[in-house]
């Protein structure tokens, strides 16, 4: 596949996607066409929210049940679980992990999702966790279905799941997309492709069989790791001004 | 380098609003009423490189209180830290590309240990083809102090003028209005910023 690549990234060339990556159409039009000005940090990129983003219950990581209808979700159960790190490799603890995906057959409960995939009463794709003192996230959810999209004829997305995290500092904010090892989707879909190779990497789940718990579910690992400015100097950012 | 790989950014897609908008995640106001300081009130429009507003764009903002002072533990400076504010917002435009939310006029923040930077809102702008967060900040256009901010200074001349939010001849409400536009591509284009935070392959 022939396609356009920008110059333009922010972060690492050699794992973050650049703006501009053409076989992916909504690119074309929304990627800045200037350089991007590189600046310090200073005292407001070194903060963030992070560390006070914290309103999560239990219910909130079992995505198979916090439709709140009393029921389980249809699907493959799955654990996802993993450690927030920062580029030194410190894990990021009590941070926020947000998620969003389909439901088993692909669809989104999103009002704008309407290909005729069906809808699941009792799975509302949403979910949220803080990690732990170690950095560890875990969600129980079921494996999202693969869904089709505009951006070309015959186009389907890989089966992922979105997350959104903050880590300490506003630098090292990230929103990005987990996707399942050993997808035959991936190689064709060009948001996937958009980063390079090693970006790819950064971004698949291995199956994990420790994770698997006996007649229940089945676990995929993935660690998450996030610019900004490296190792935290914070014991507990959560214990200060609080 | 023993620096570890960094996970790489993806869309946040269209599907985003029934998770990062949800009822207790989406925030348009960030002060509470014993919040200390000068109500404003900010809005404008997301644009693609067509002029055409993005309907499906989330800002982010991140700012500092009244006095100065962020609301985190790297902000290990003295001040009082006002206890009614977060300065954290997230807002999602509407079908027609508009954004507001609701704040507190900042404090100017240090730069380094002589100067100090104008007072700023740090955004977050994130969308359907965005494949990374693009980073900018909101000046405000009645602040002298812009003209020796030392990021503002970083920008070419011609173009800070994208930084700086306008204010408005009528309060809303209580609060003072500021227009500030965020152009994702083309002739006025935003500036946006890239951070040296030395994590580089």
């Amino acid at each position: 596949m022939i396609t356009t690549i920008g110059e333009i990234v922010r972060g690492d060339a050699a794992v973050f996607p650049p703006y501009l990556y053409e076989a992916y159409r909504s690119t074309i039009k929304r990627a800045p066409h200037h350089a991007l000005v590189e600046v310090p940090l200073t005292l407001s990129e070194l903060t963030g929210p992070g560390p006070t983003l914290s309103a999560v219950t239990p219910e909130d990581a079992d995505l198979t049940r916090n439709a709140g209808t009393g029921a389980e979700a249809i699907g493959q159960r799955i654990i996802v679980t993993g450690r927030v790190l920062d580029a030194k490799g410190t894990p990021v603890p009590h941070t926020l992990v947000e998620v969003w995906q389909a439901n088993a057959a692909g669809r989104y409960v999103h009002r704008r999702d309407q290909w005729p995939g069906p809808l699941d009463p009792n799975f509302l794709g949403i979910g949220r966790c803080t990690t732990d003192a170690t950095g560890a996230y875990r969600f129980l959810t079921i494996k999202p279905g693969a869904y089709p999209w505009k951006n070309h004829p015959n186009a389907w997305r890989p089966p992922h799941i979105h997350f959104s995290l903050f880590g300490n500092a506003w630098a090292s904010r990230l929103v990005t997309q987990m996707y399942f090892a050993g997808d035959p989707l991936q190689p064709l879909d060009p948001i996937f492709n958009s980063a390079p190779e090693a970006g790819r990497a950064s971004m698949i789940a291995e199956y994990a069989h420790d994770v698997t718990e006996p007649e229940w579910a089945l676990g995929w690992r993935w660690d998450i790791v996030l610019d900004g400015p490296g190792a935290t100097p914070f014991e507990d950012p959560r214990e200060v001004g609080a | 380098m023993s620096r570890h790989p960094l996970t790489a950014s993806q869309t946040v897609g269209p599907f985003f609003h029934d998770c990062l908008m949800r009822e207790d995640a989406r925030r348009d106001v960030l002060c509470a009423t014993a919040t200390e300081g000068t109500r404003i009130r900010v809005e404008g429009i997301v644009l693609d490189g067509d002029g055409e507003p993005v309907p499906d764009a989330v800002l982010e903002v991140w700012q500092a209180d009244a006095h100065g002072r962020y609301k985190h533990p790297a902000d290990a400076r003295g001040l009082a830290l006002d206890r009614d504010f977060t300065g954290y917002g997230r807002i999602a435009t509407d079908a027609d590309g508009h954004y507001a939310f609701t704040t507190v006029k900042p404090g100017a923040v240090p730069f380094d240990a002589e100067r100090r930077q104008a007072p700023h809102i740090s955004i977050a702008v994130l969308g359907r083809g965005l494949l990374n967060h693009l980073y900018t900040r909101l000046y405000f256009d009645d602040e002298p102090a812009n003209t020796v901010d030392p990021v503002l200074r970083r920008v070419p001349a011609e173009r800070r003028d994208t930084l700086v939010a306008r204010r408005g001849g009528d309060a809303t409400g209580d609060a003072i209005t500021y227009r500030f536009d965020v152009v994702l591509q083309g002739a006025n284009e935003t500036v946006f910023f890239a951070f040296a935070t030395g994590n580089r392959s």
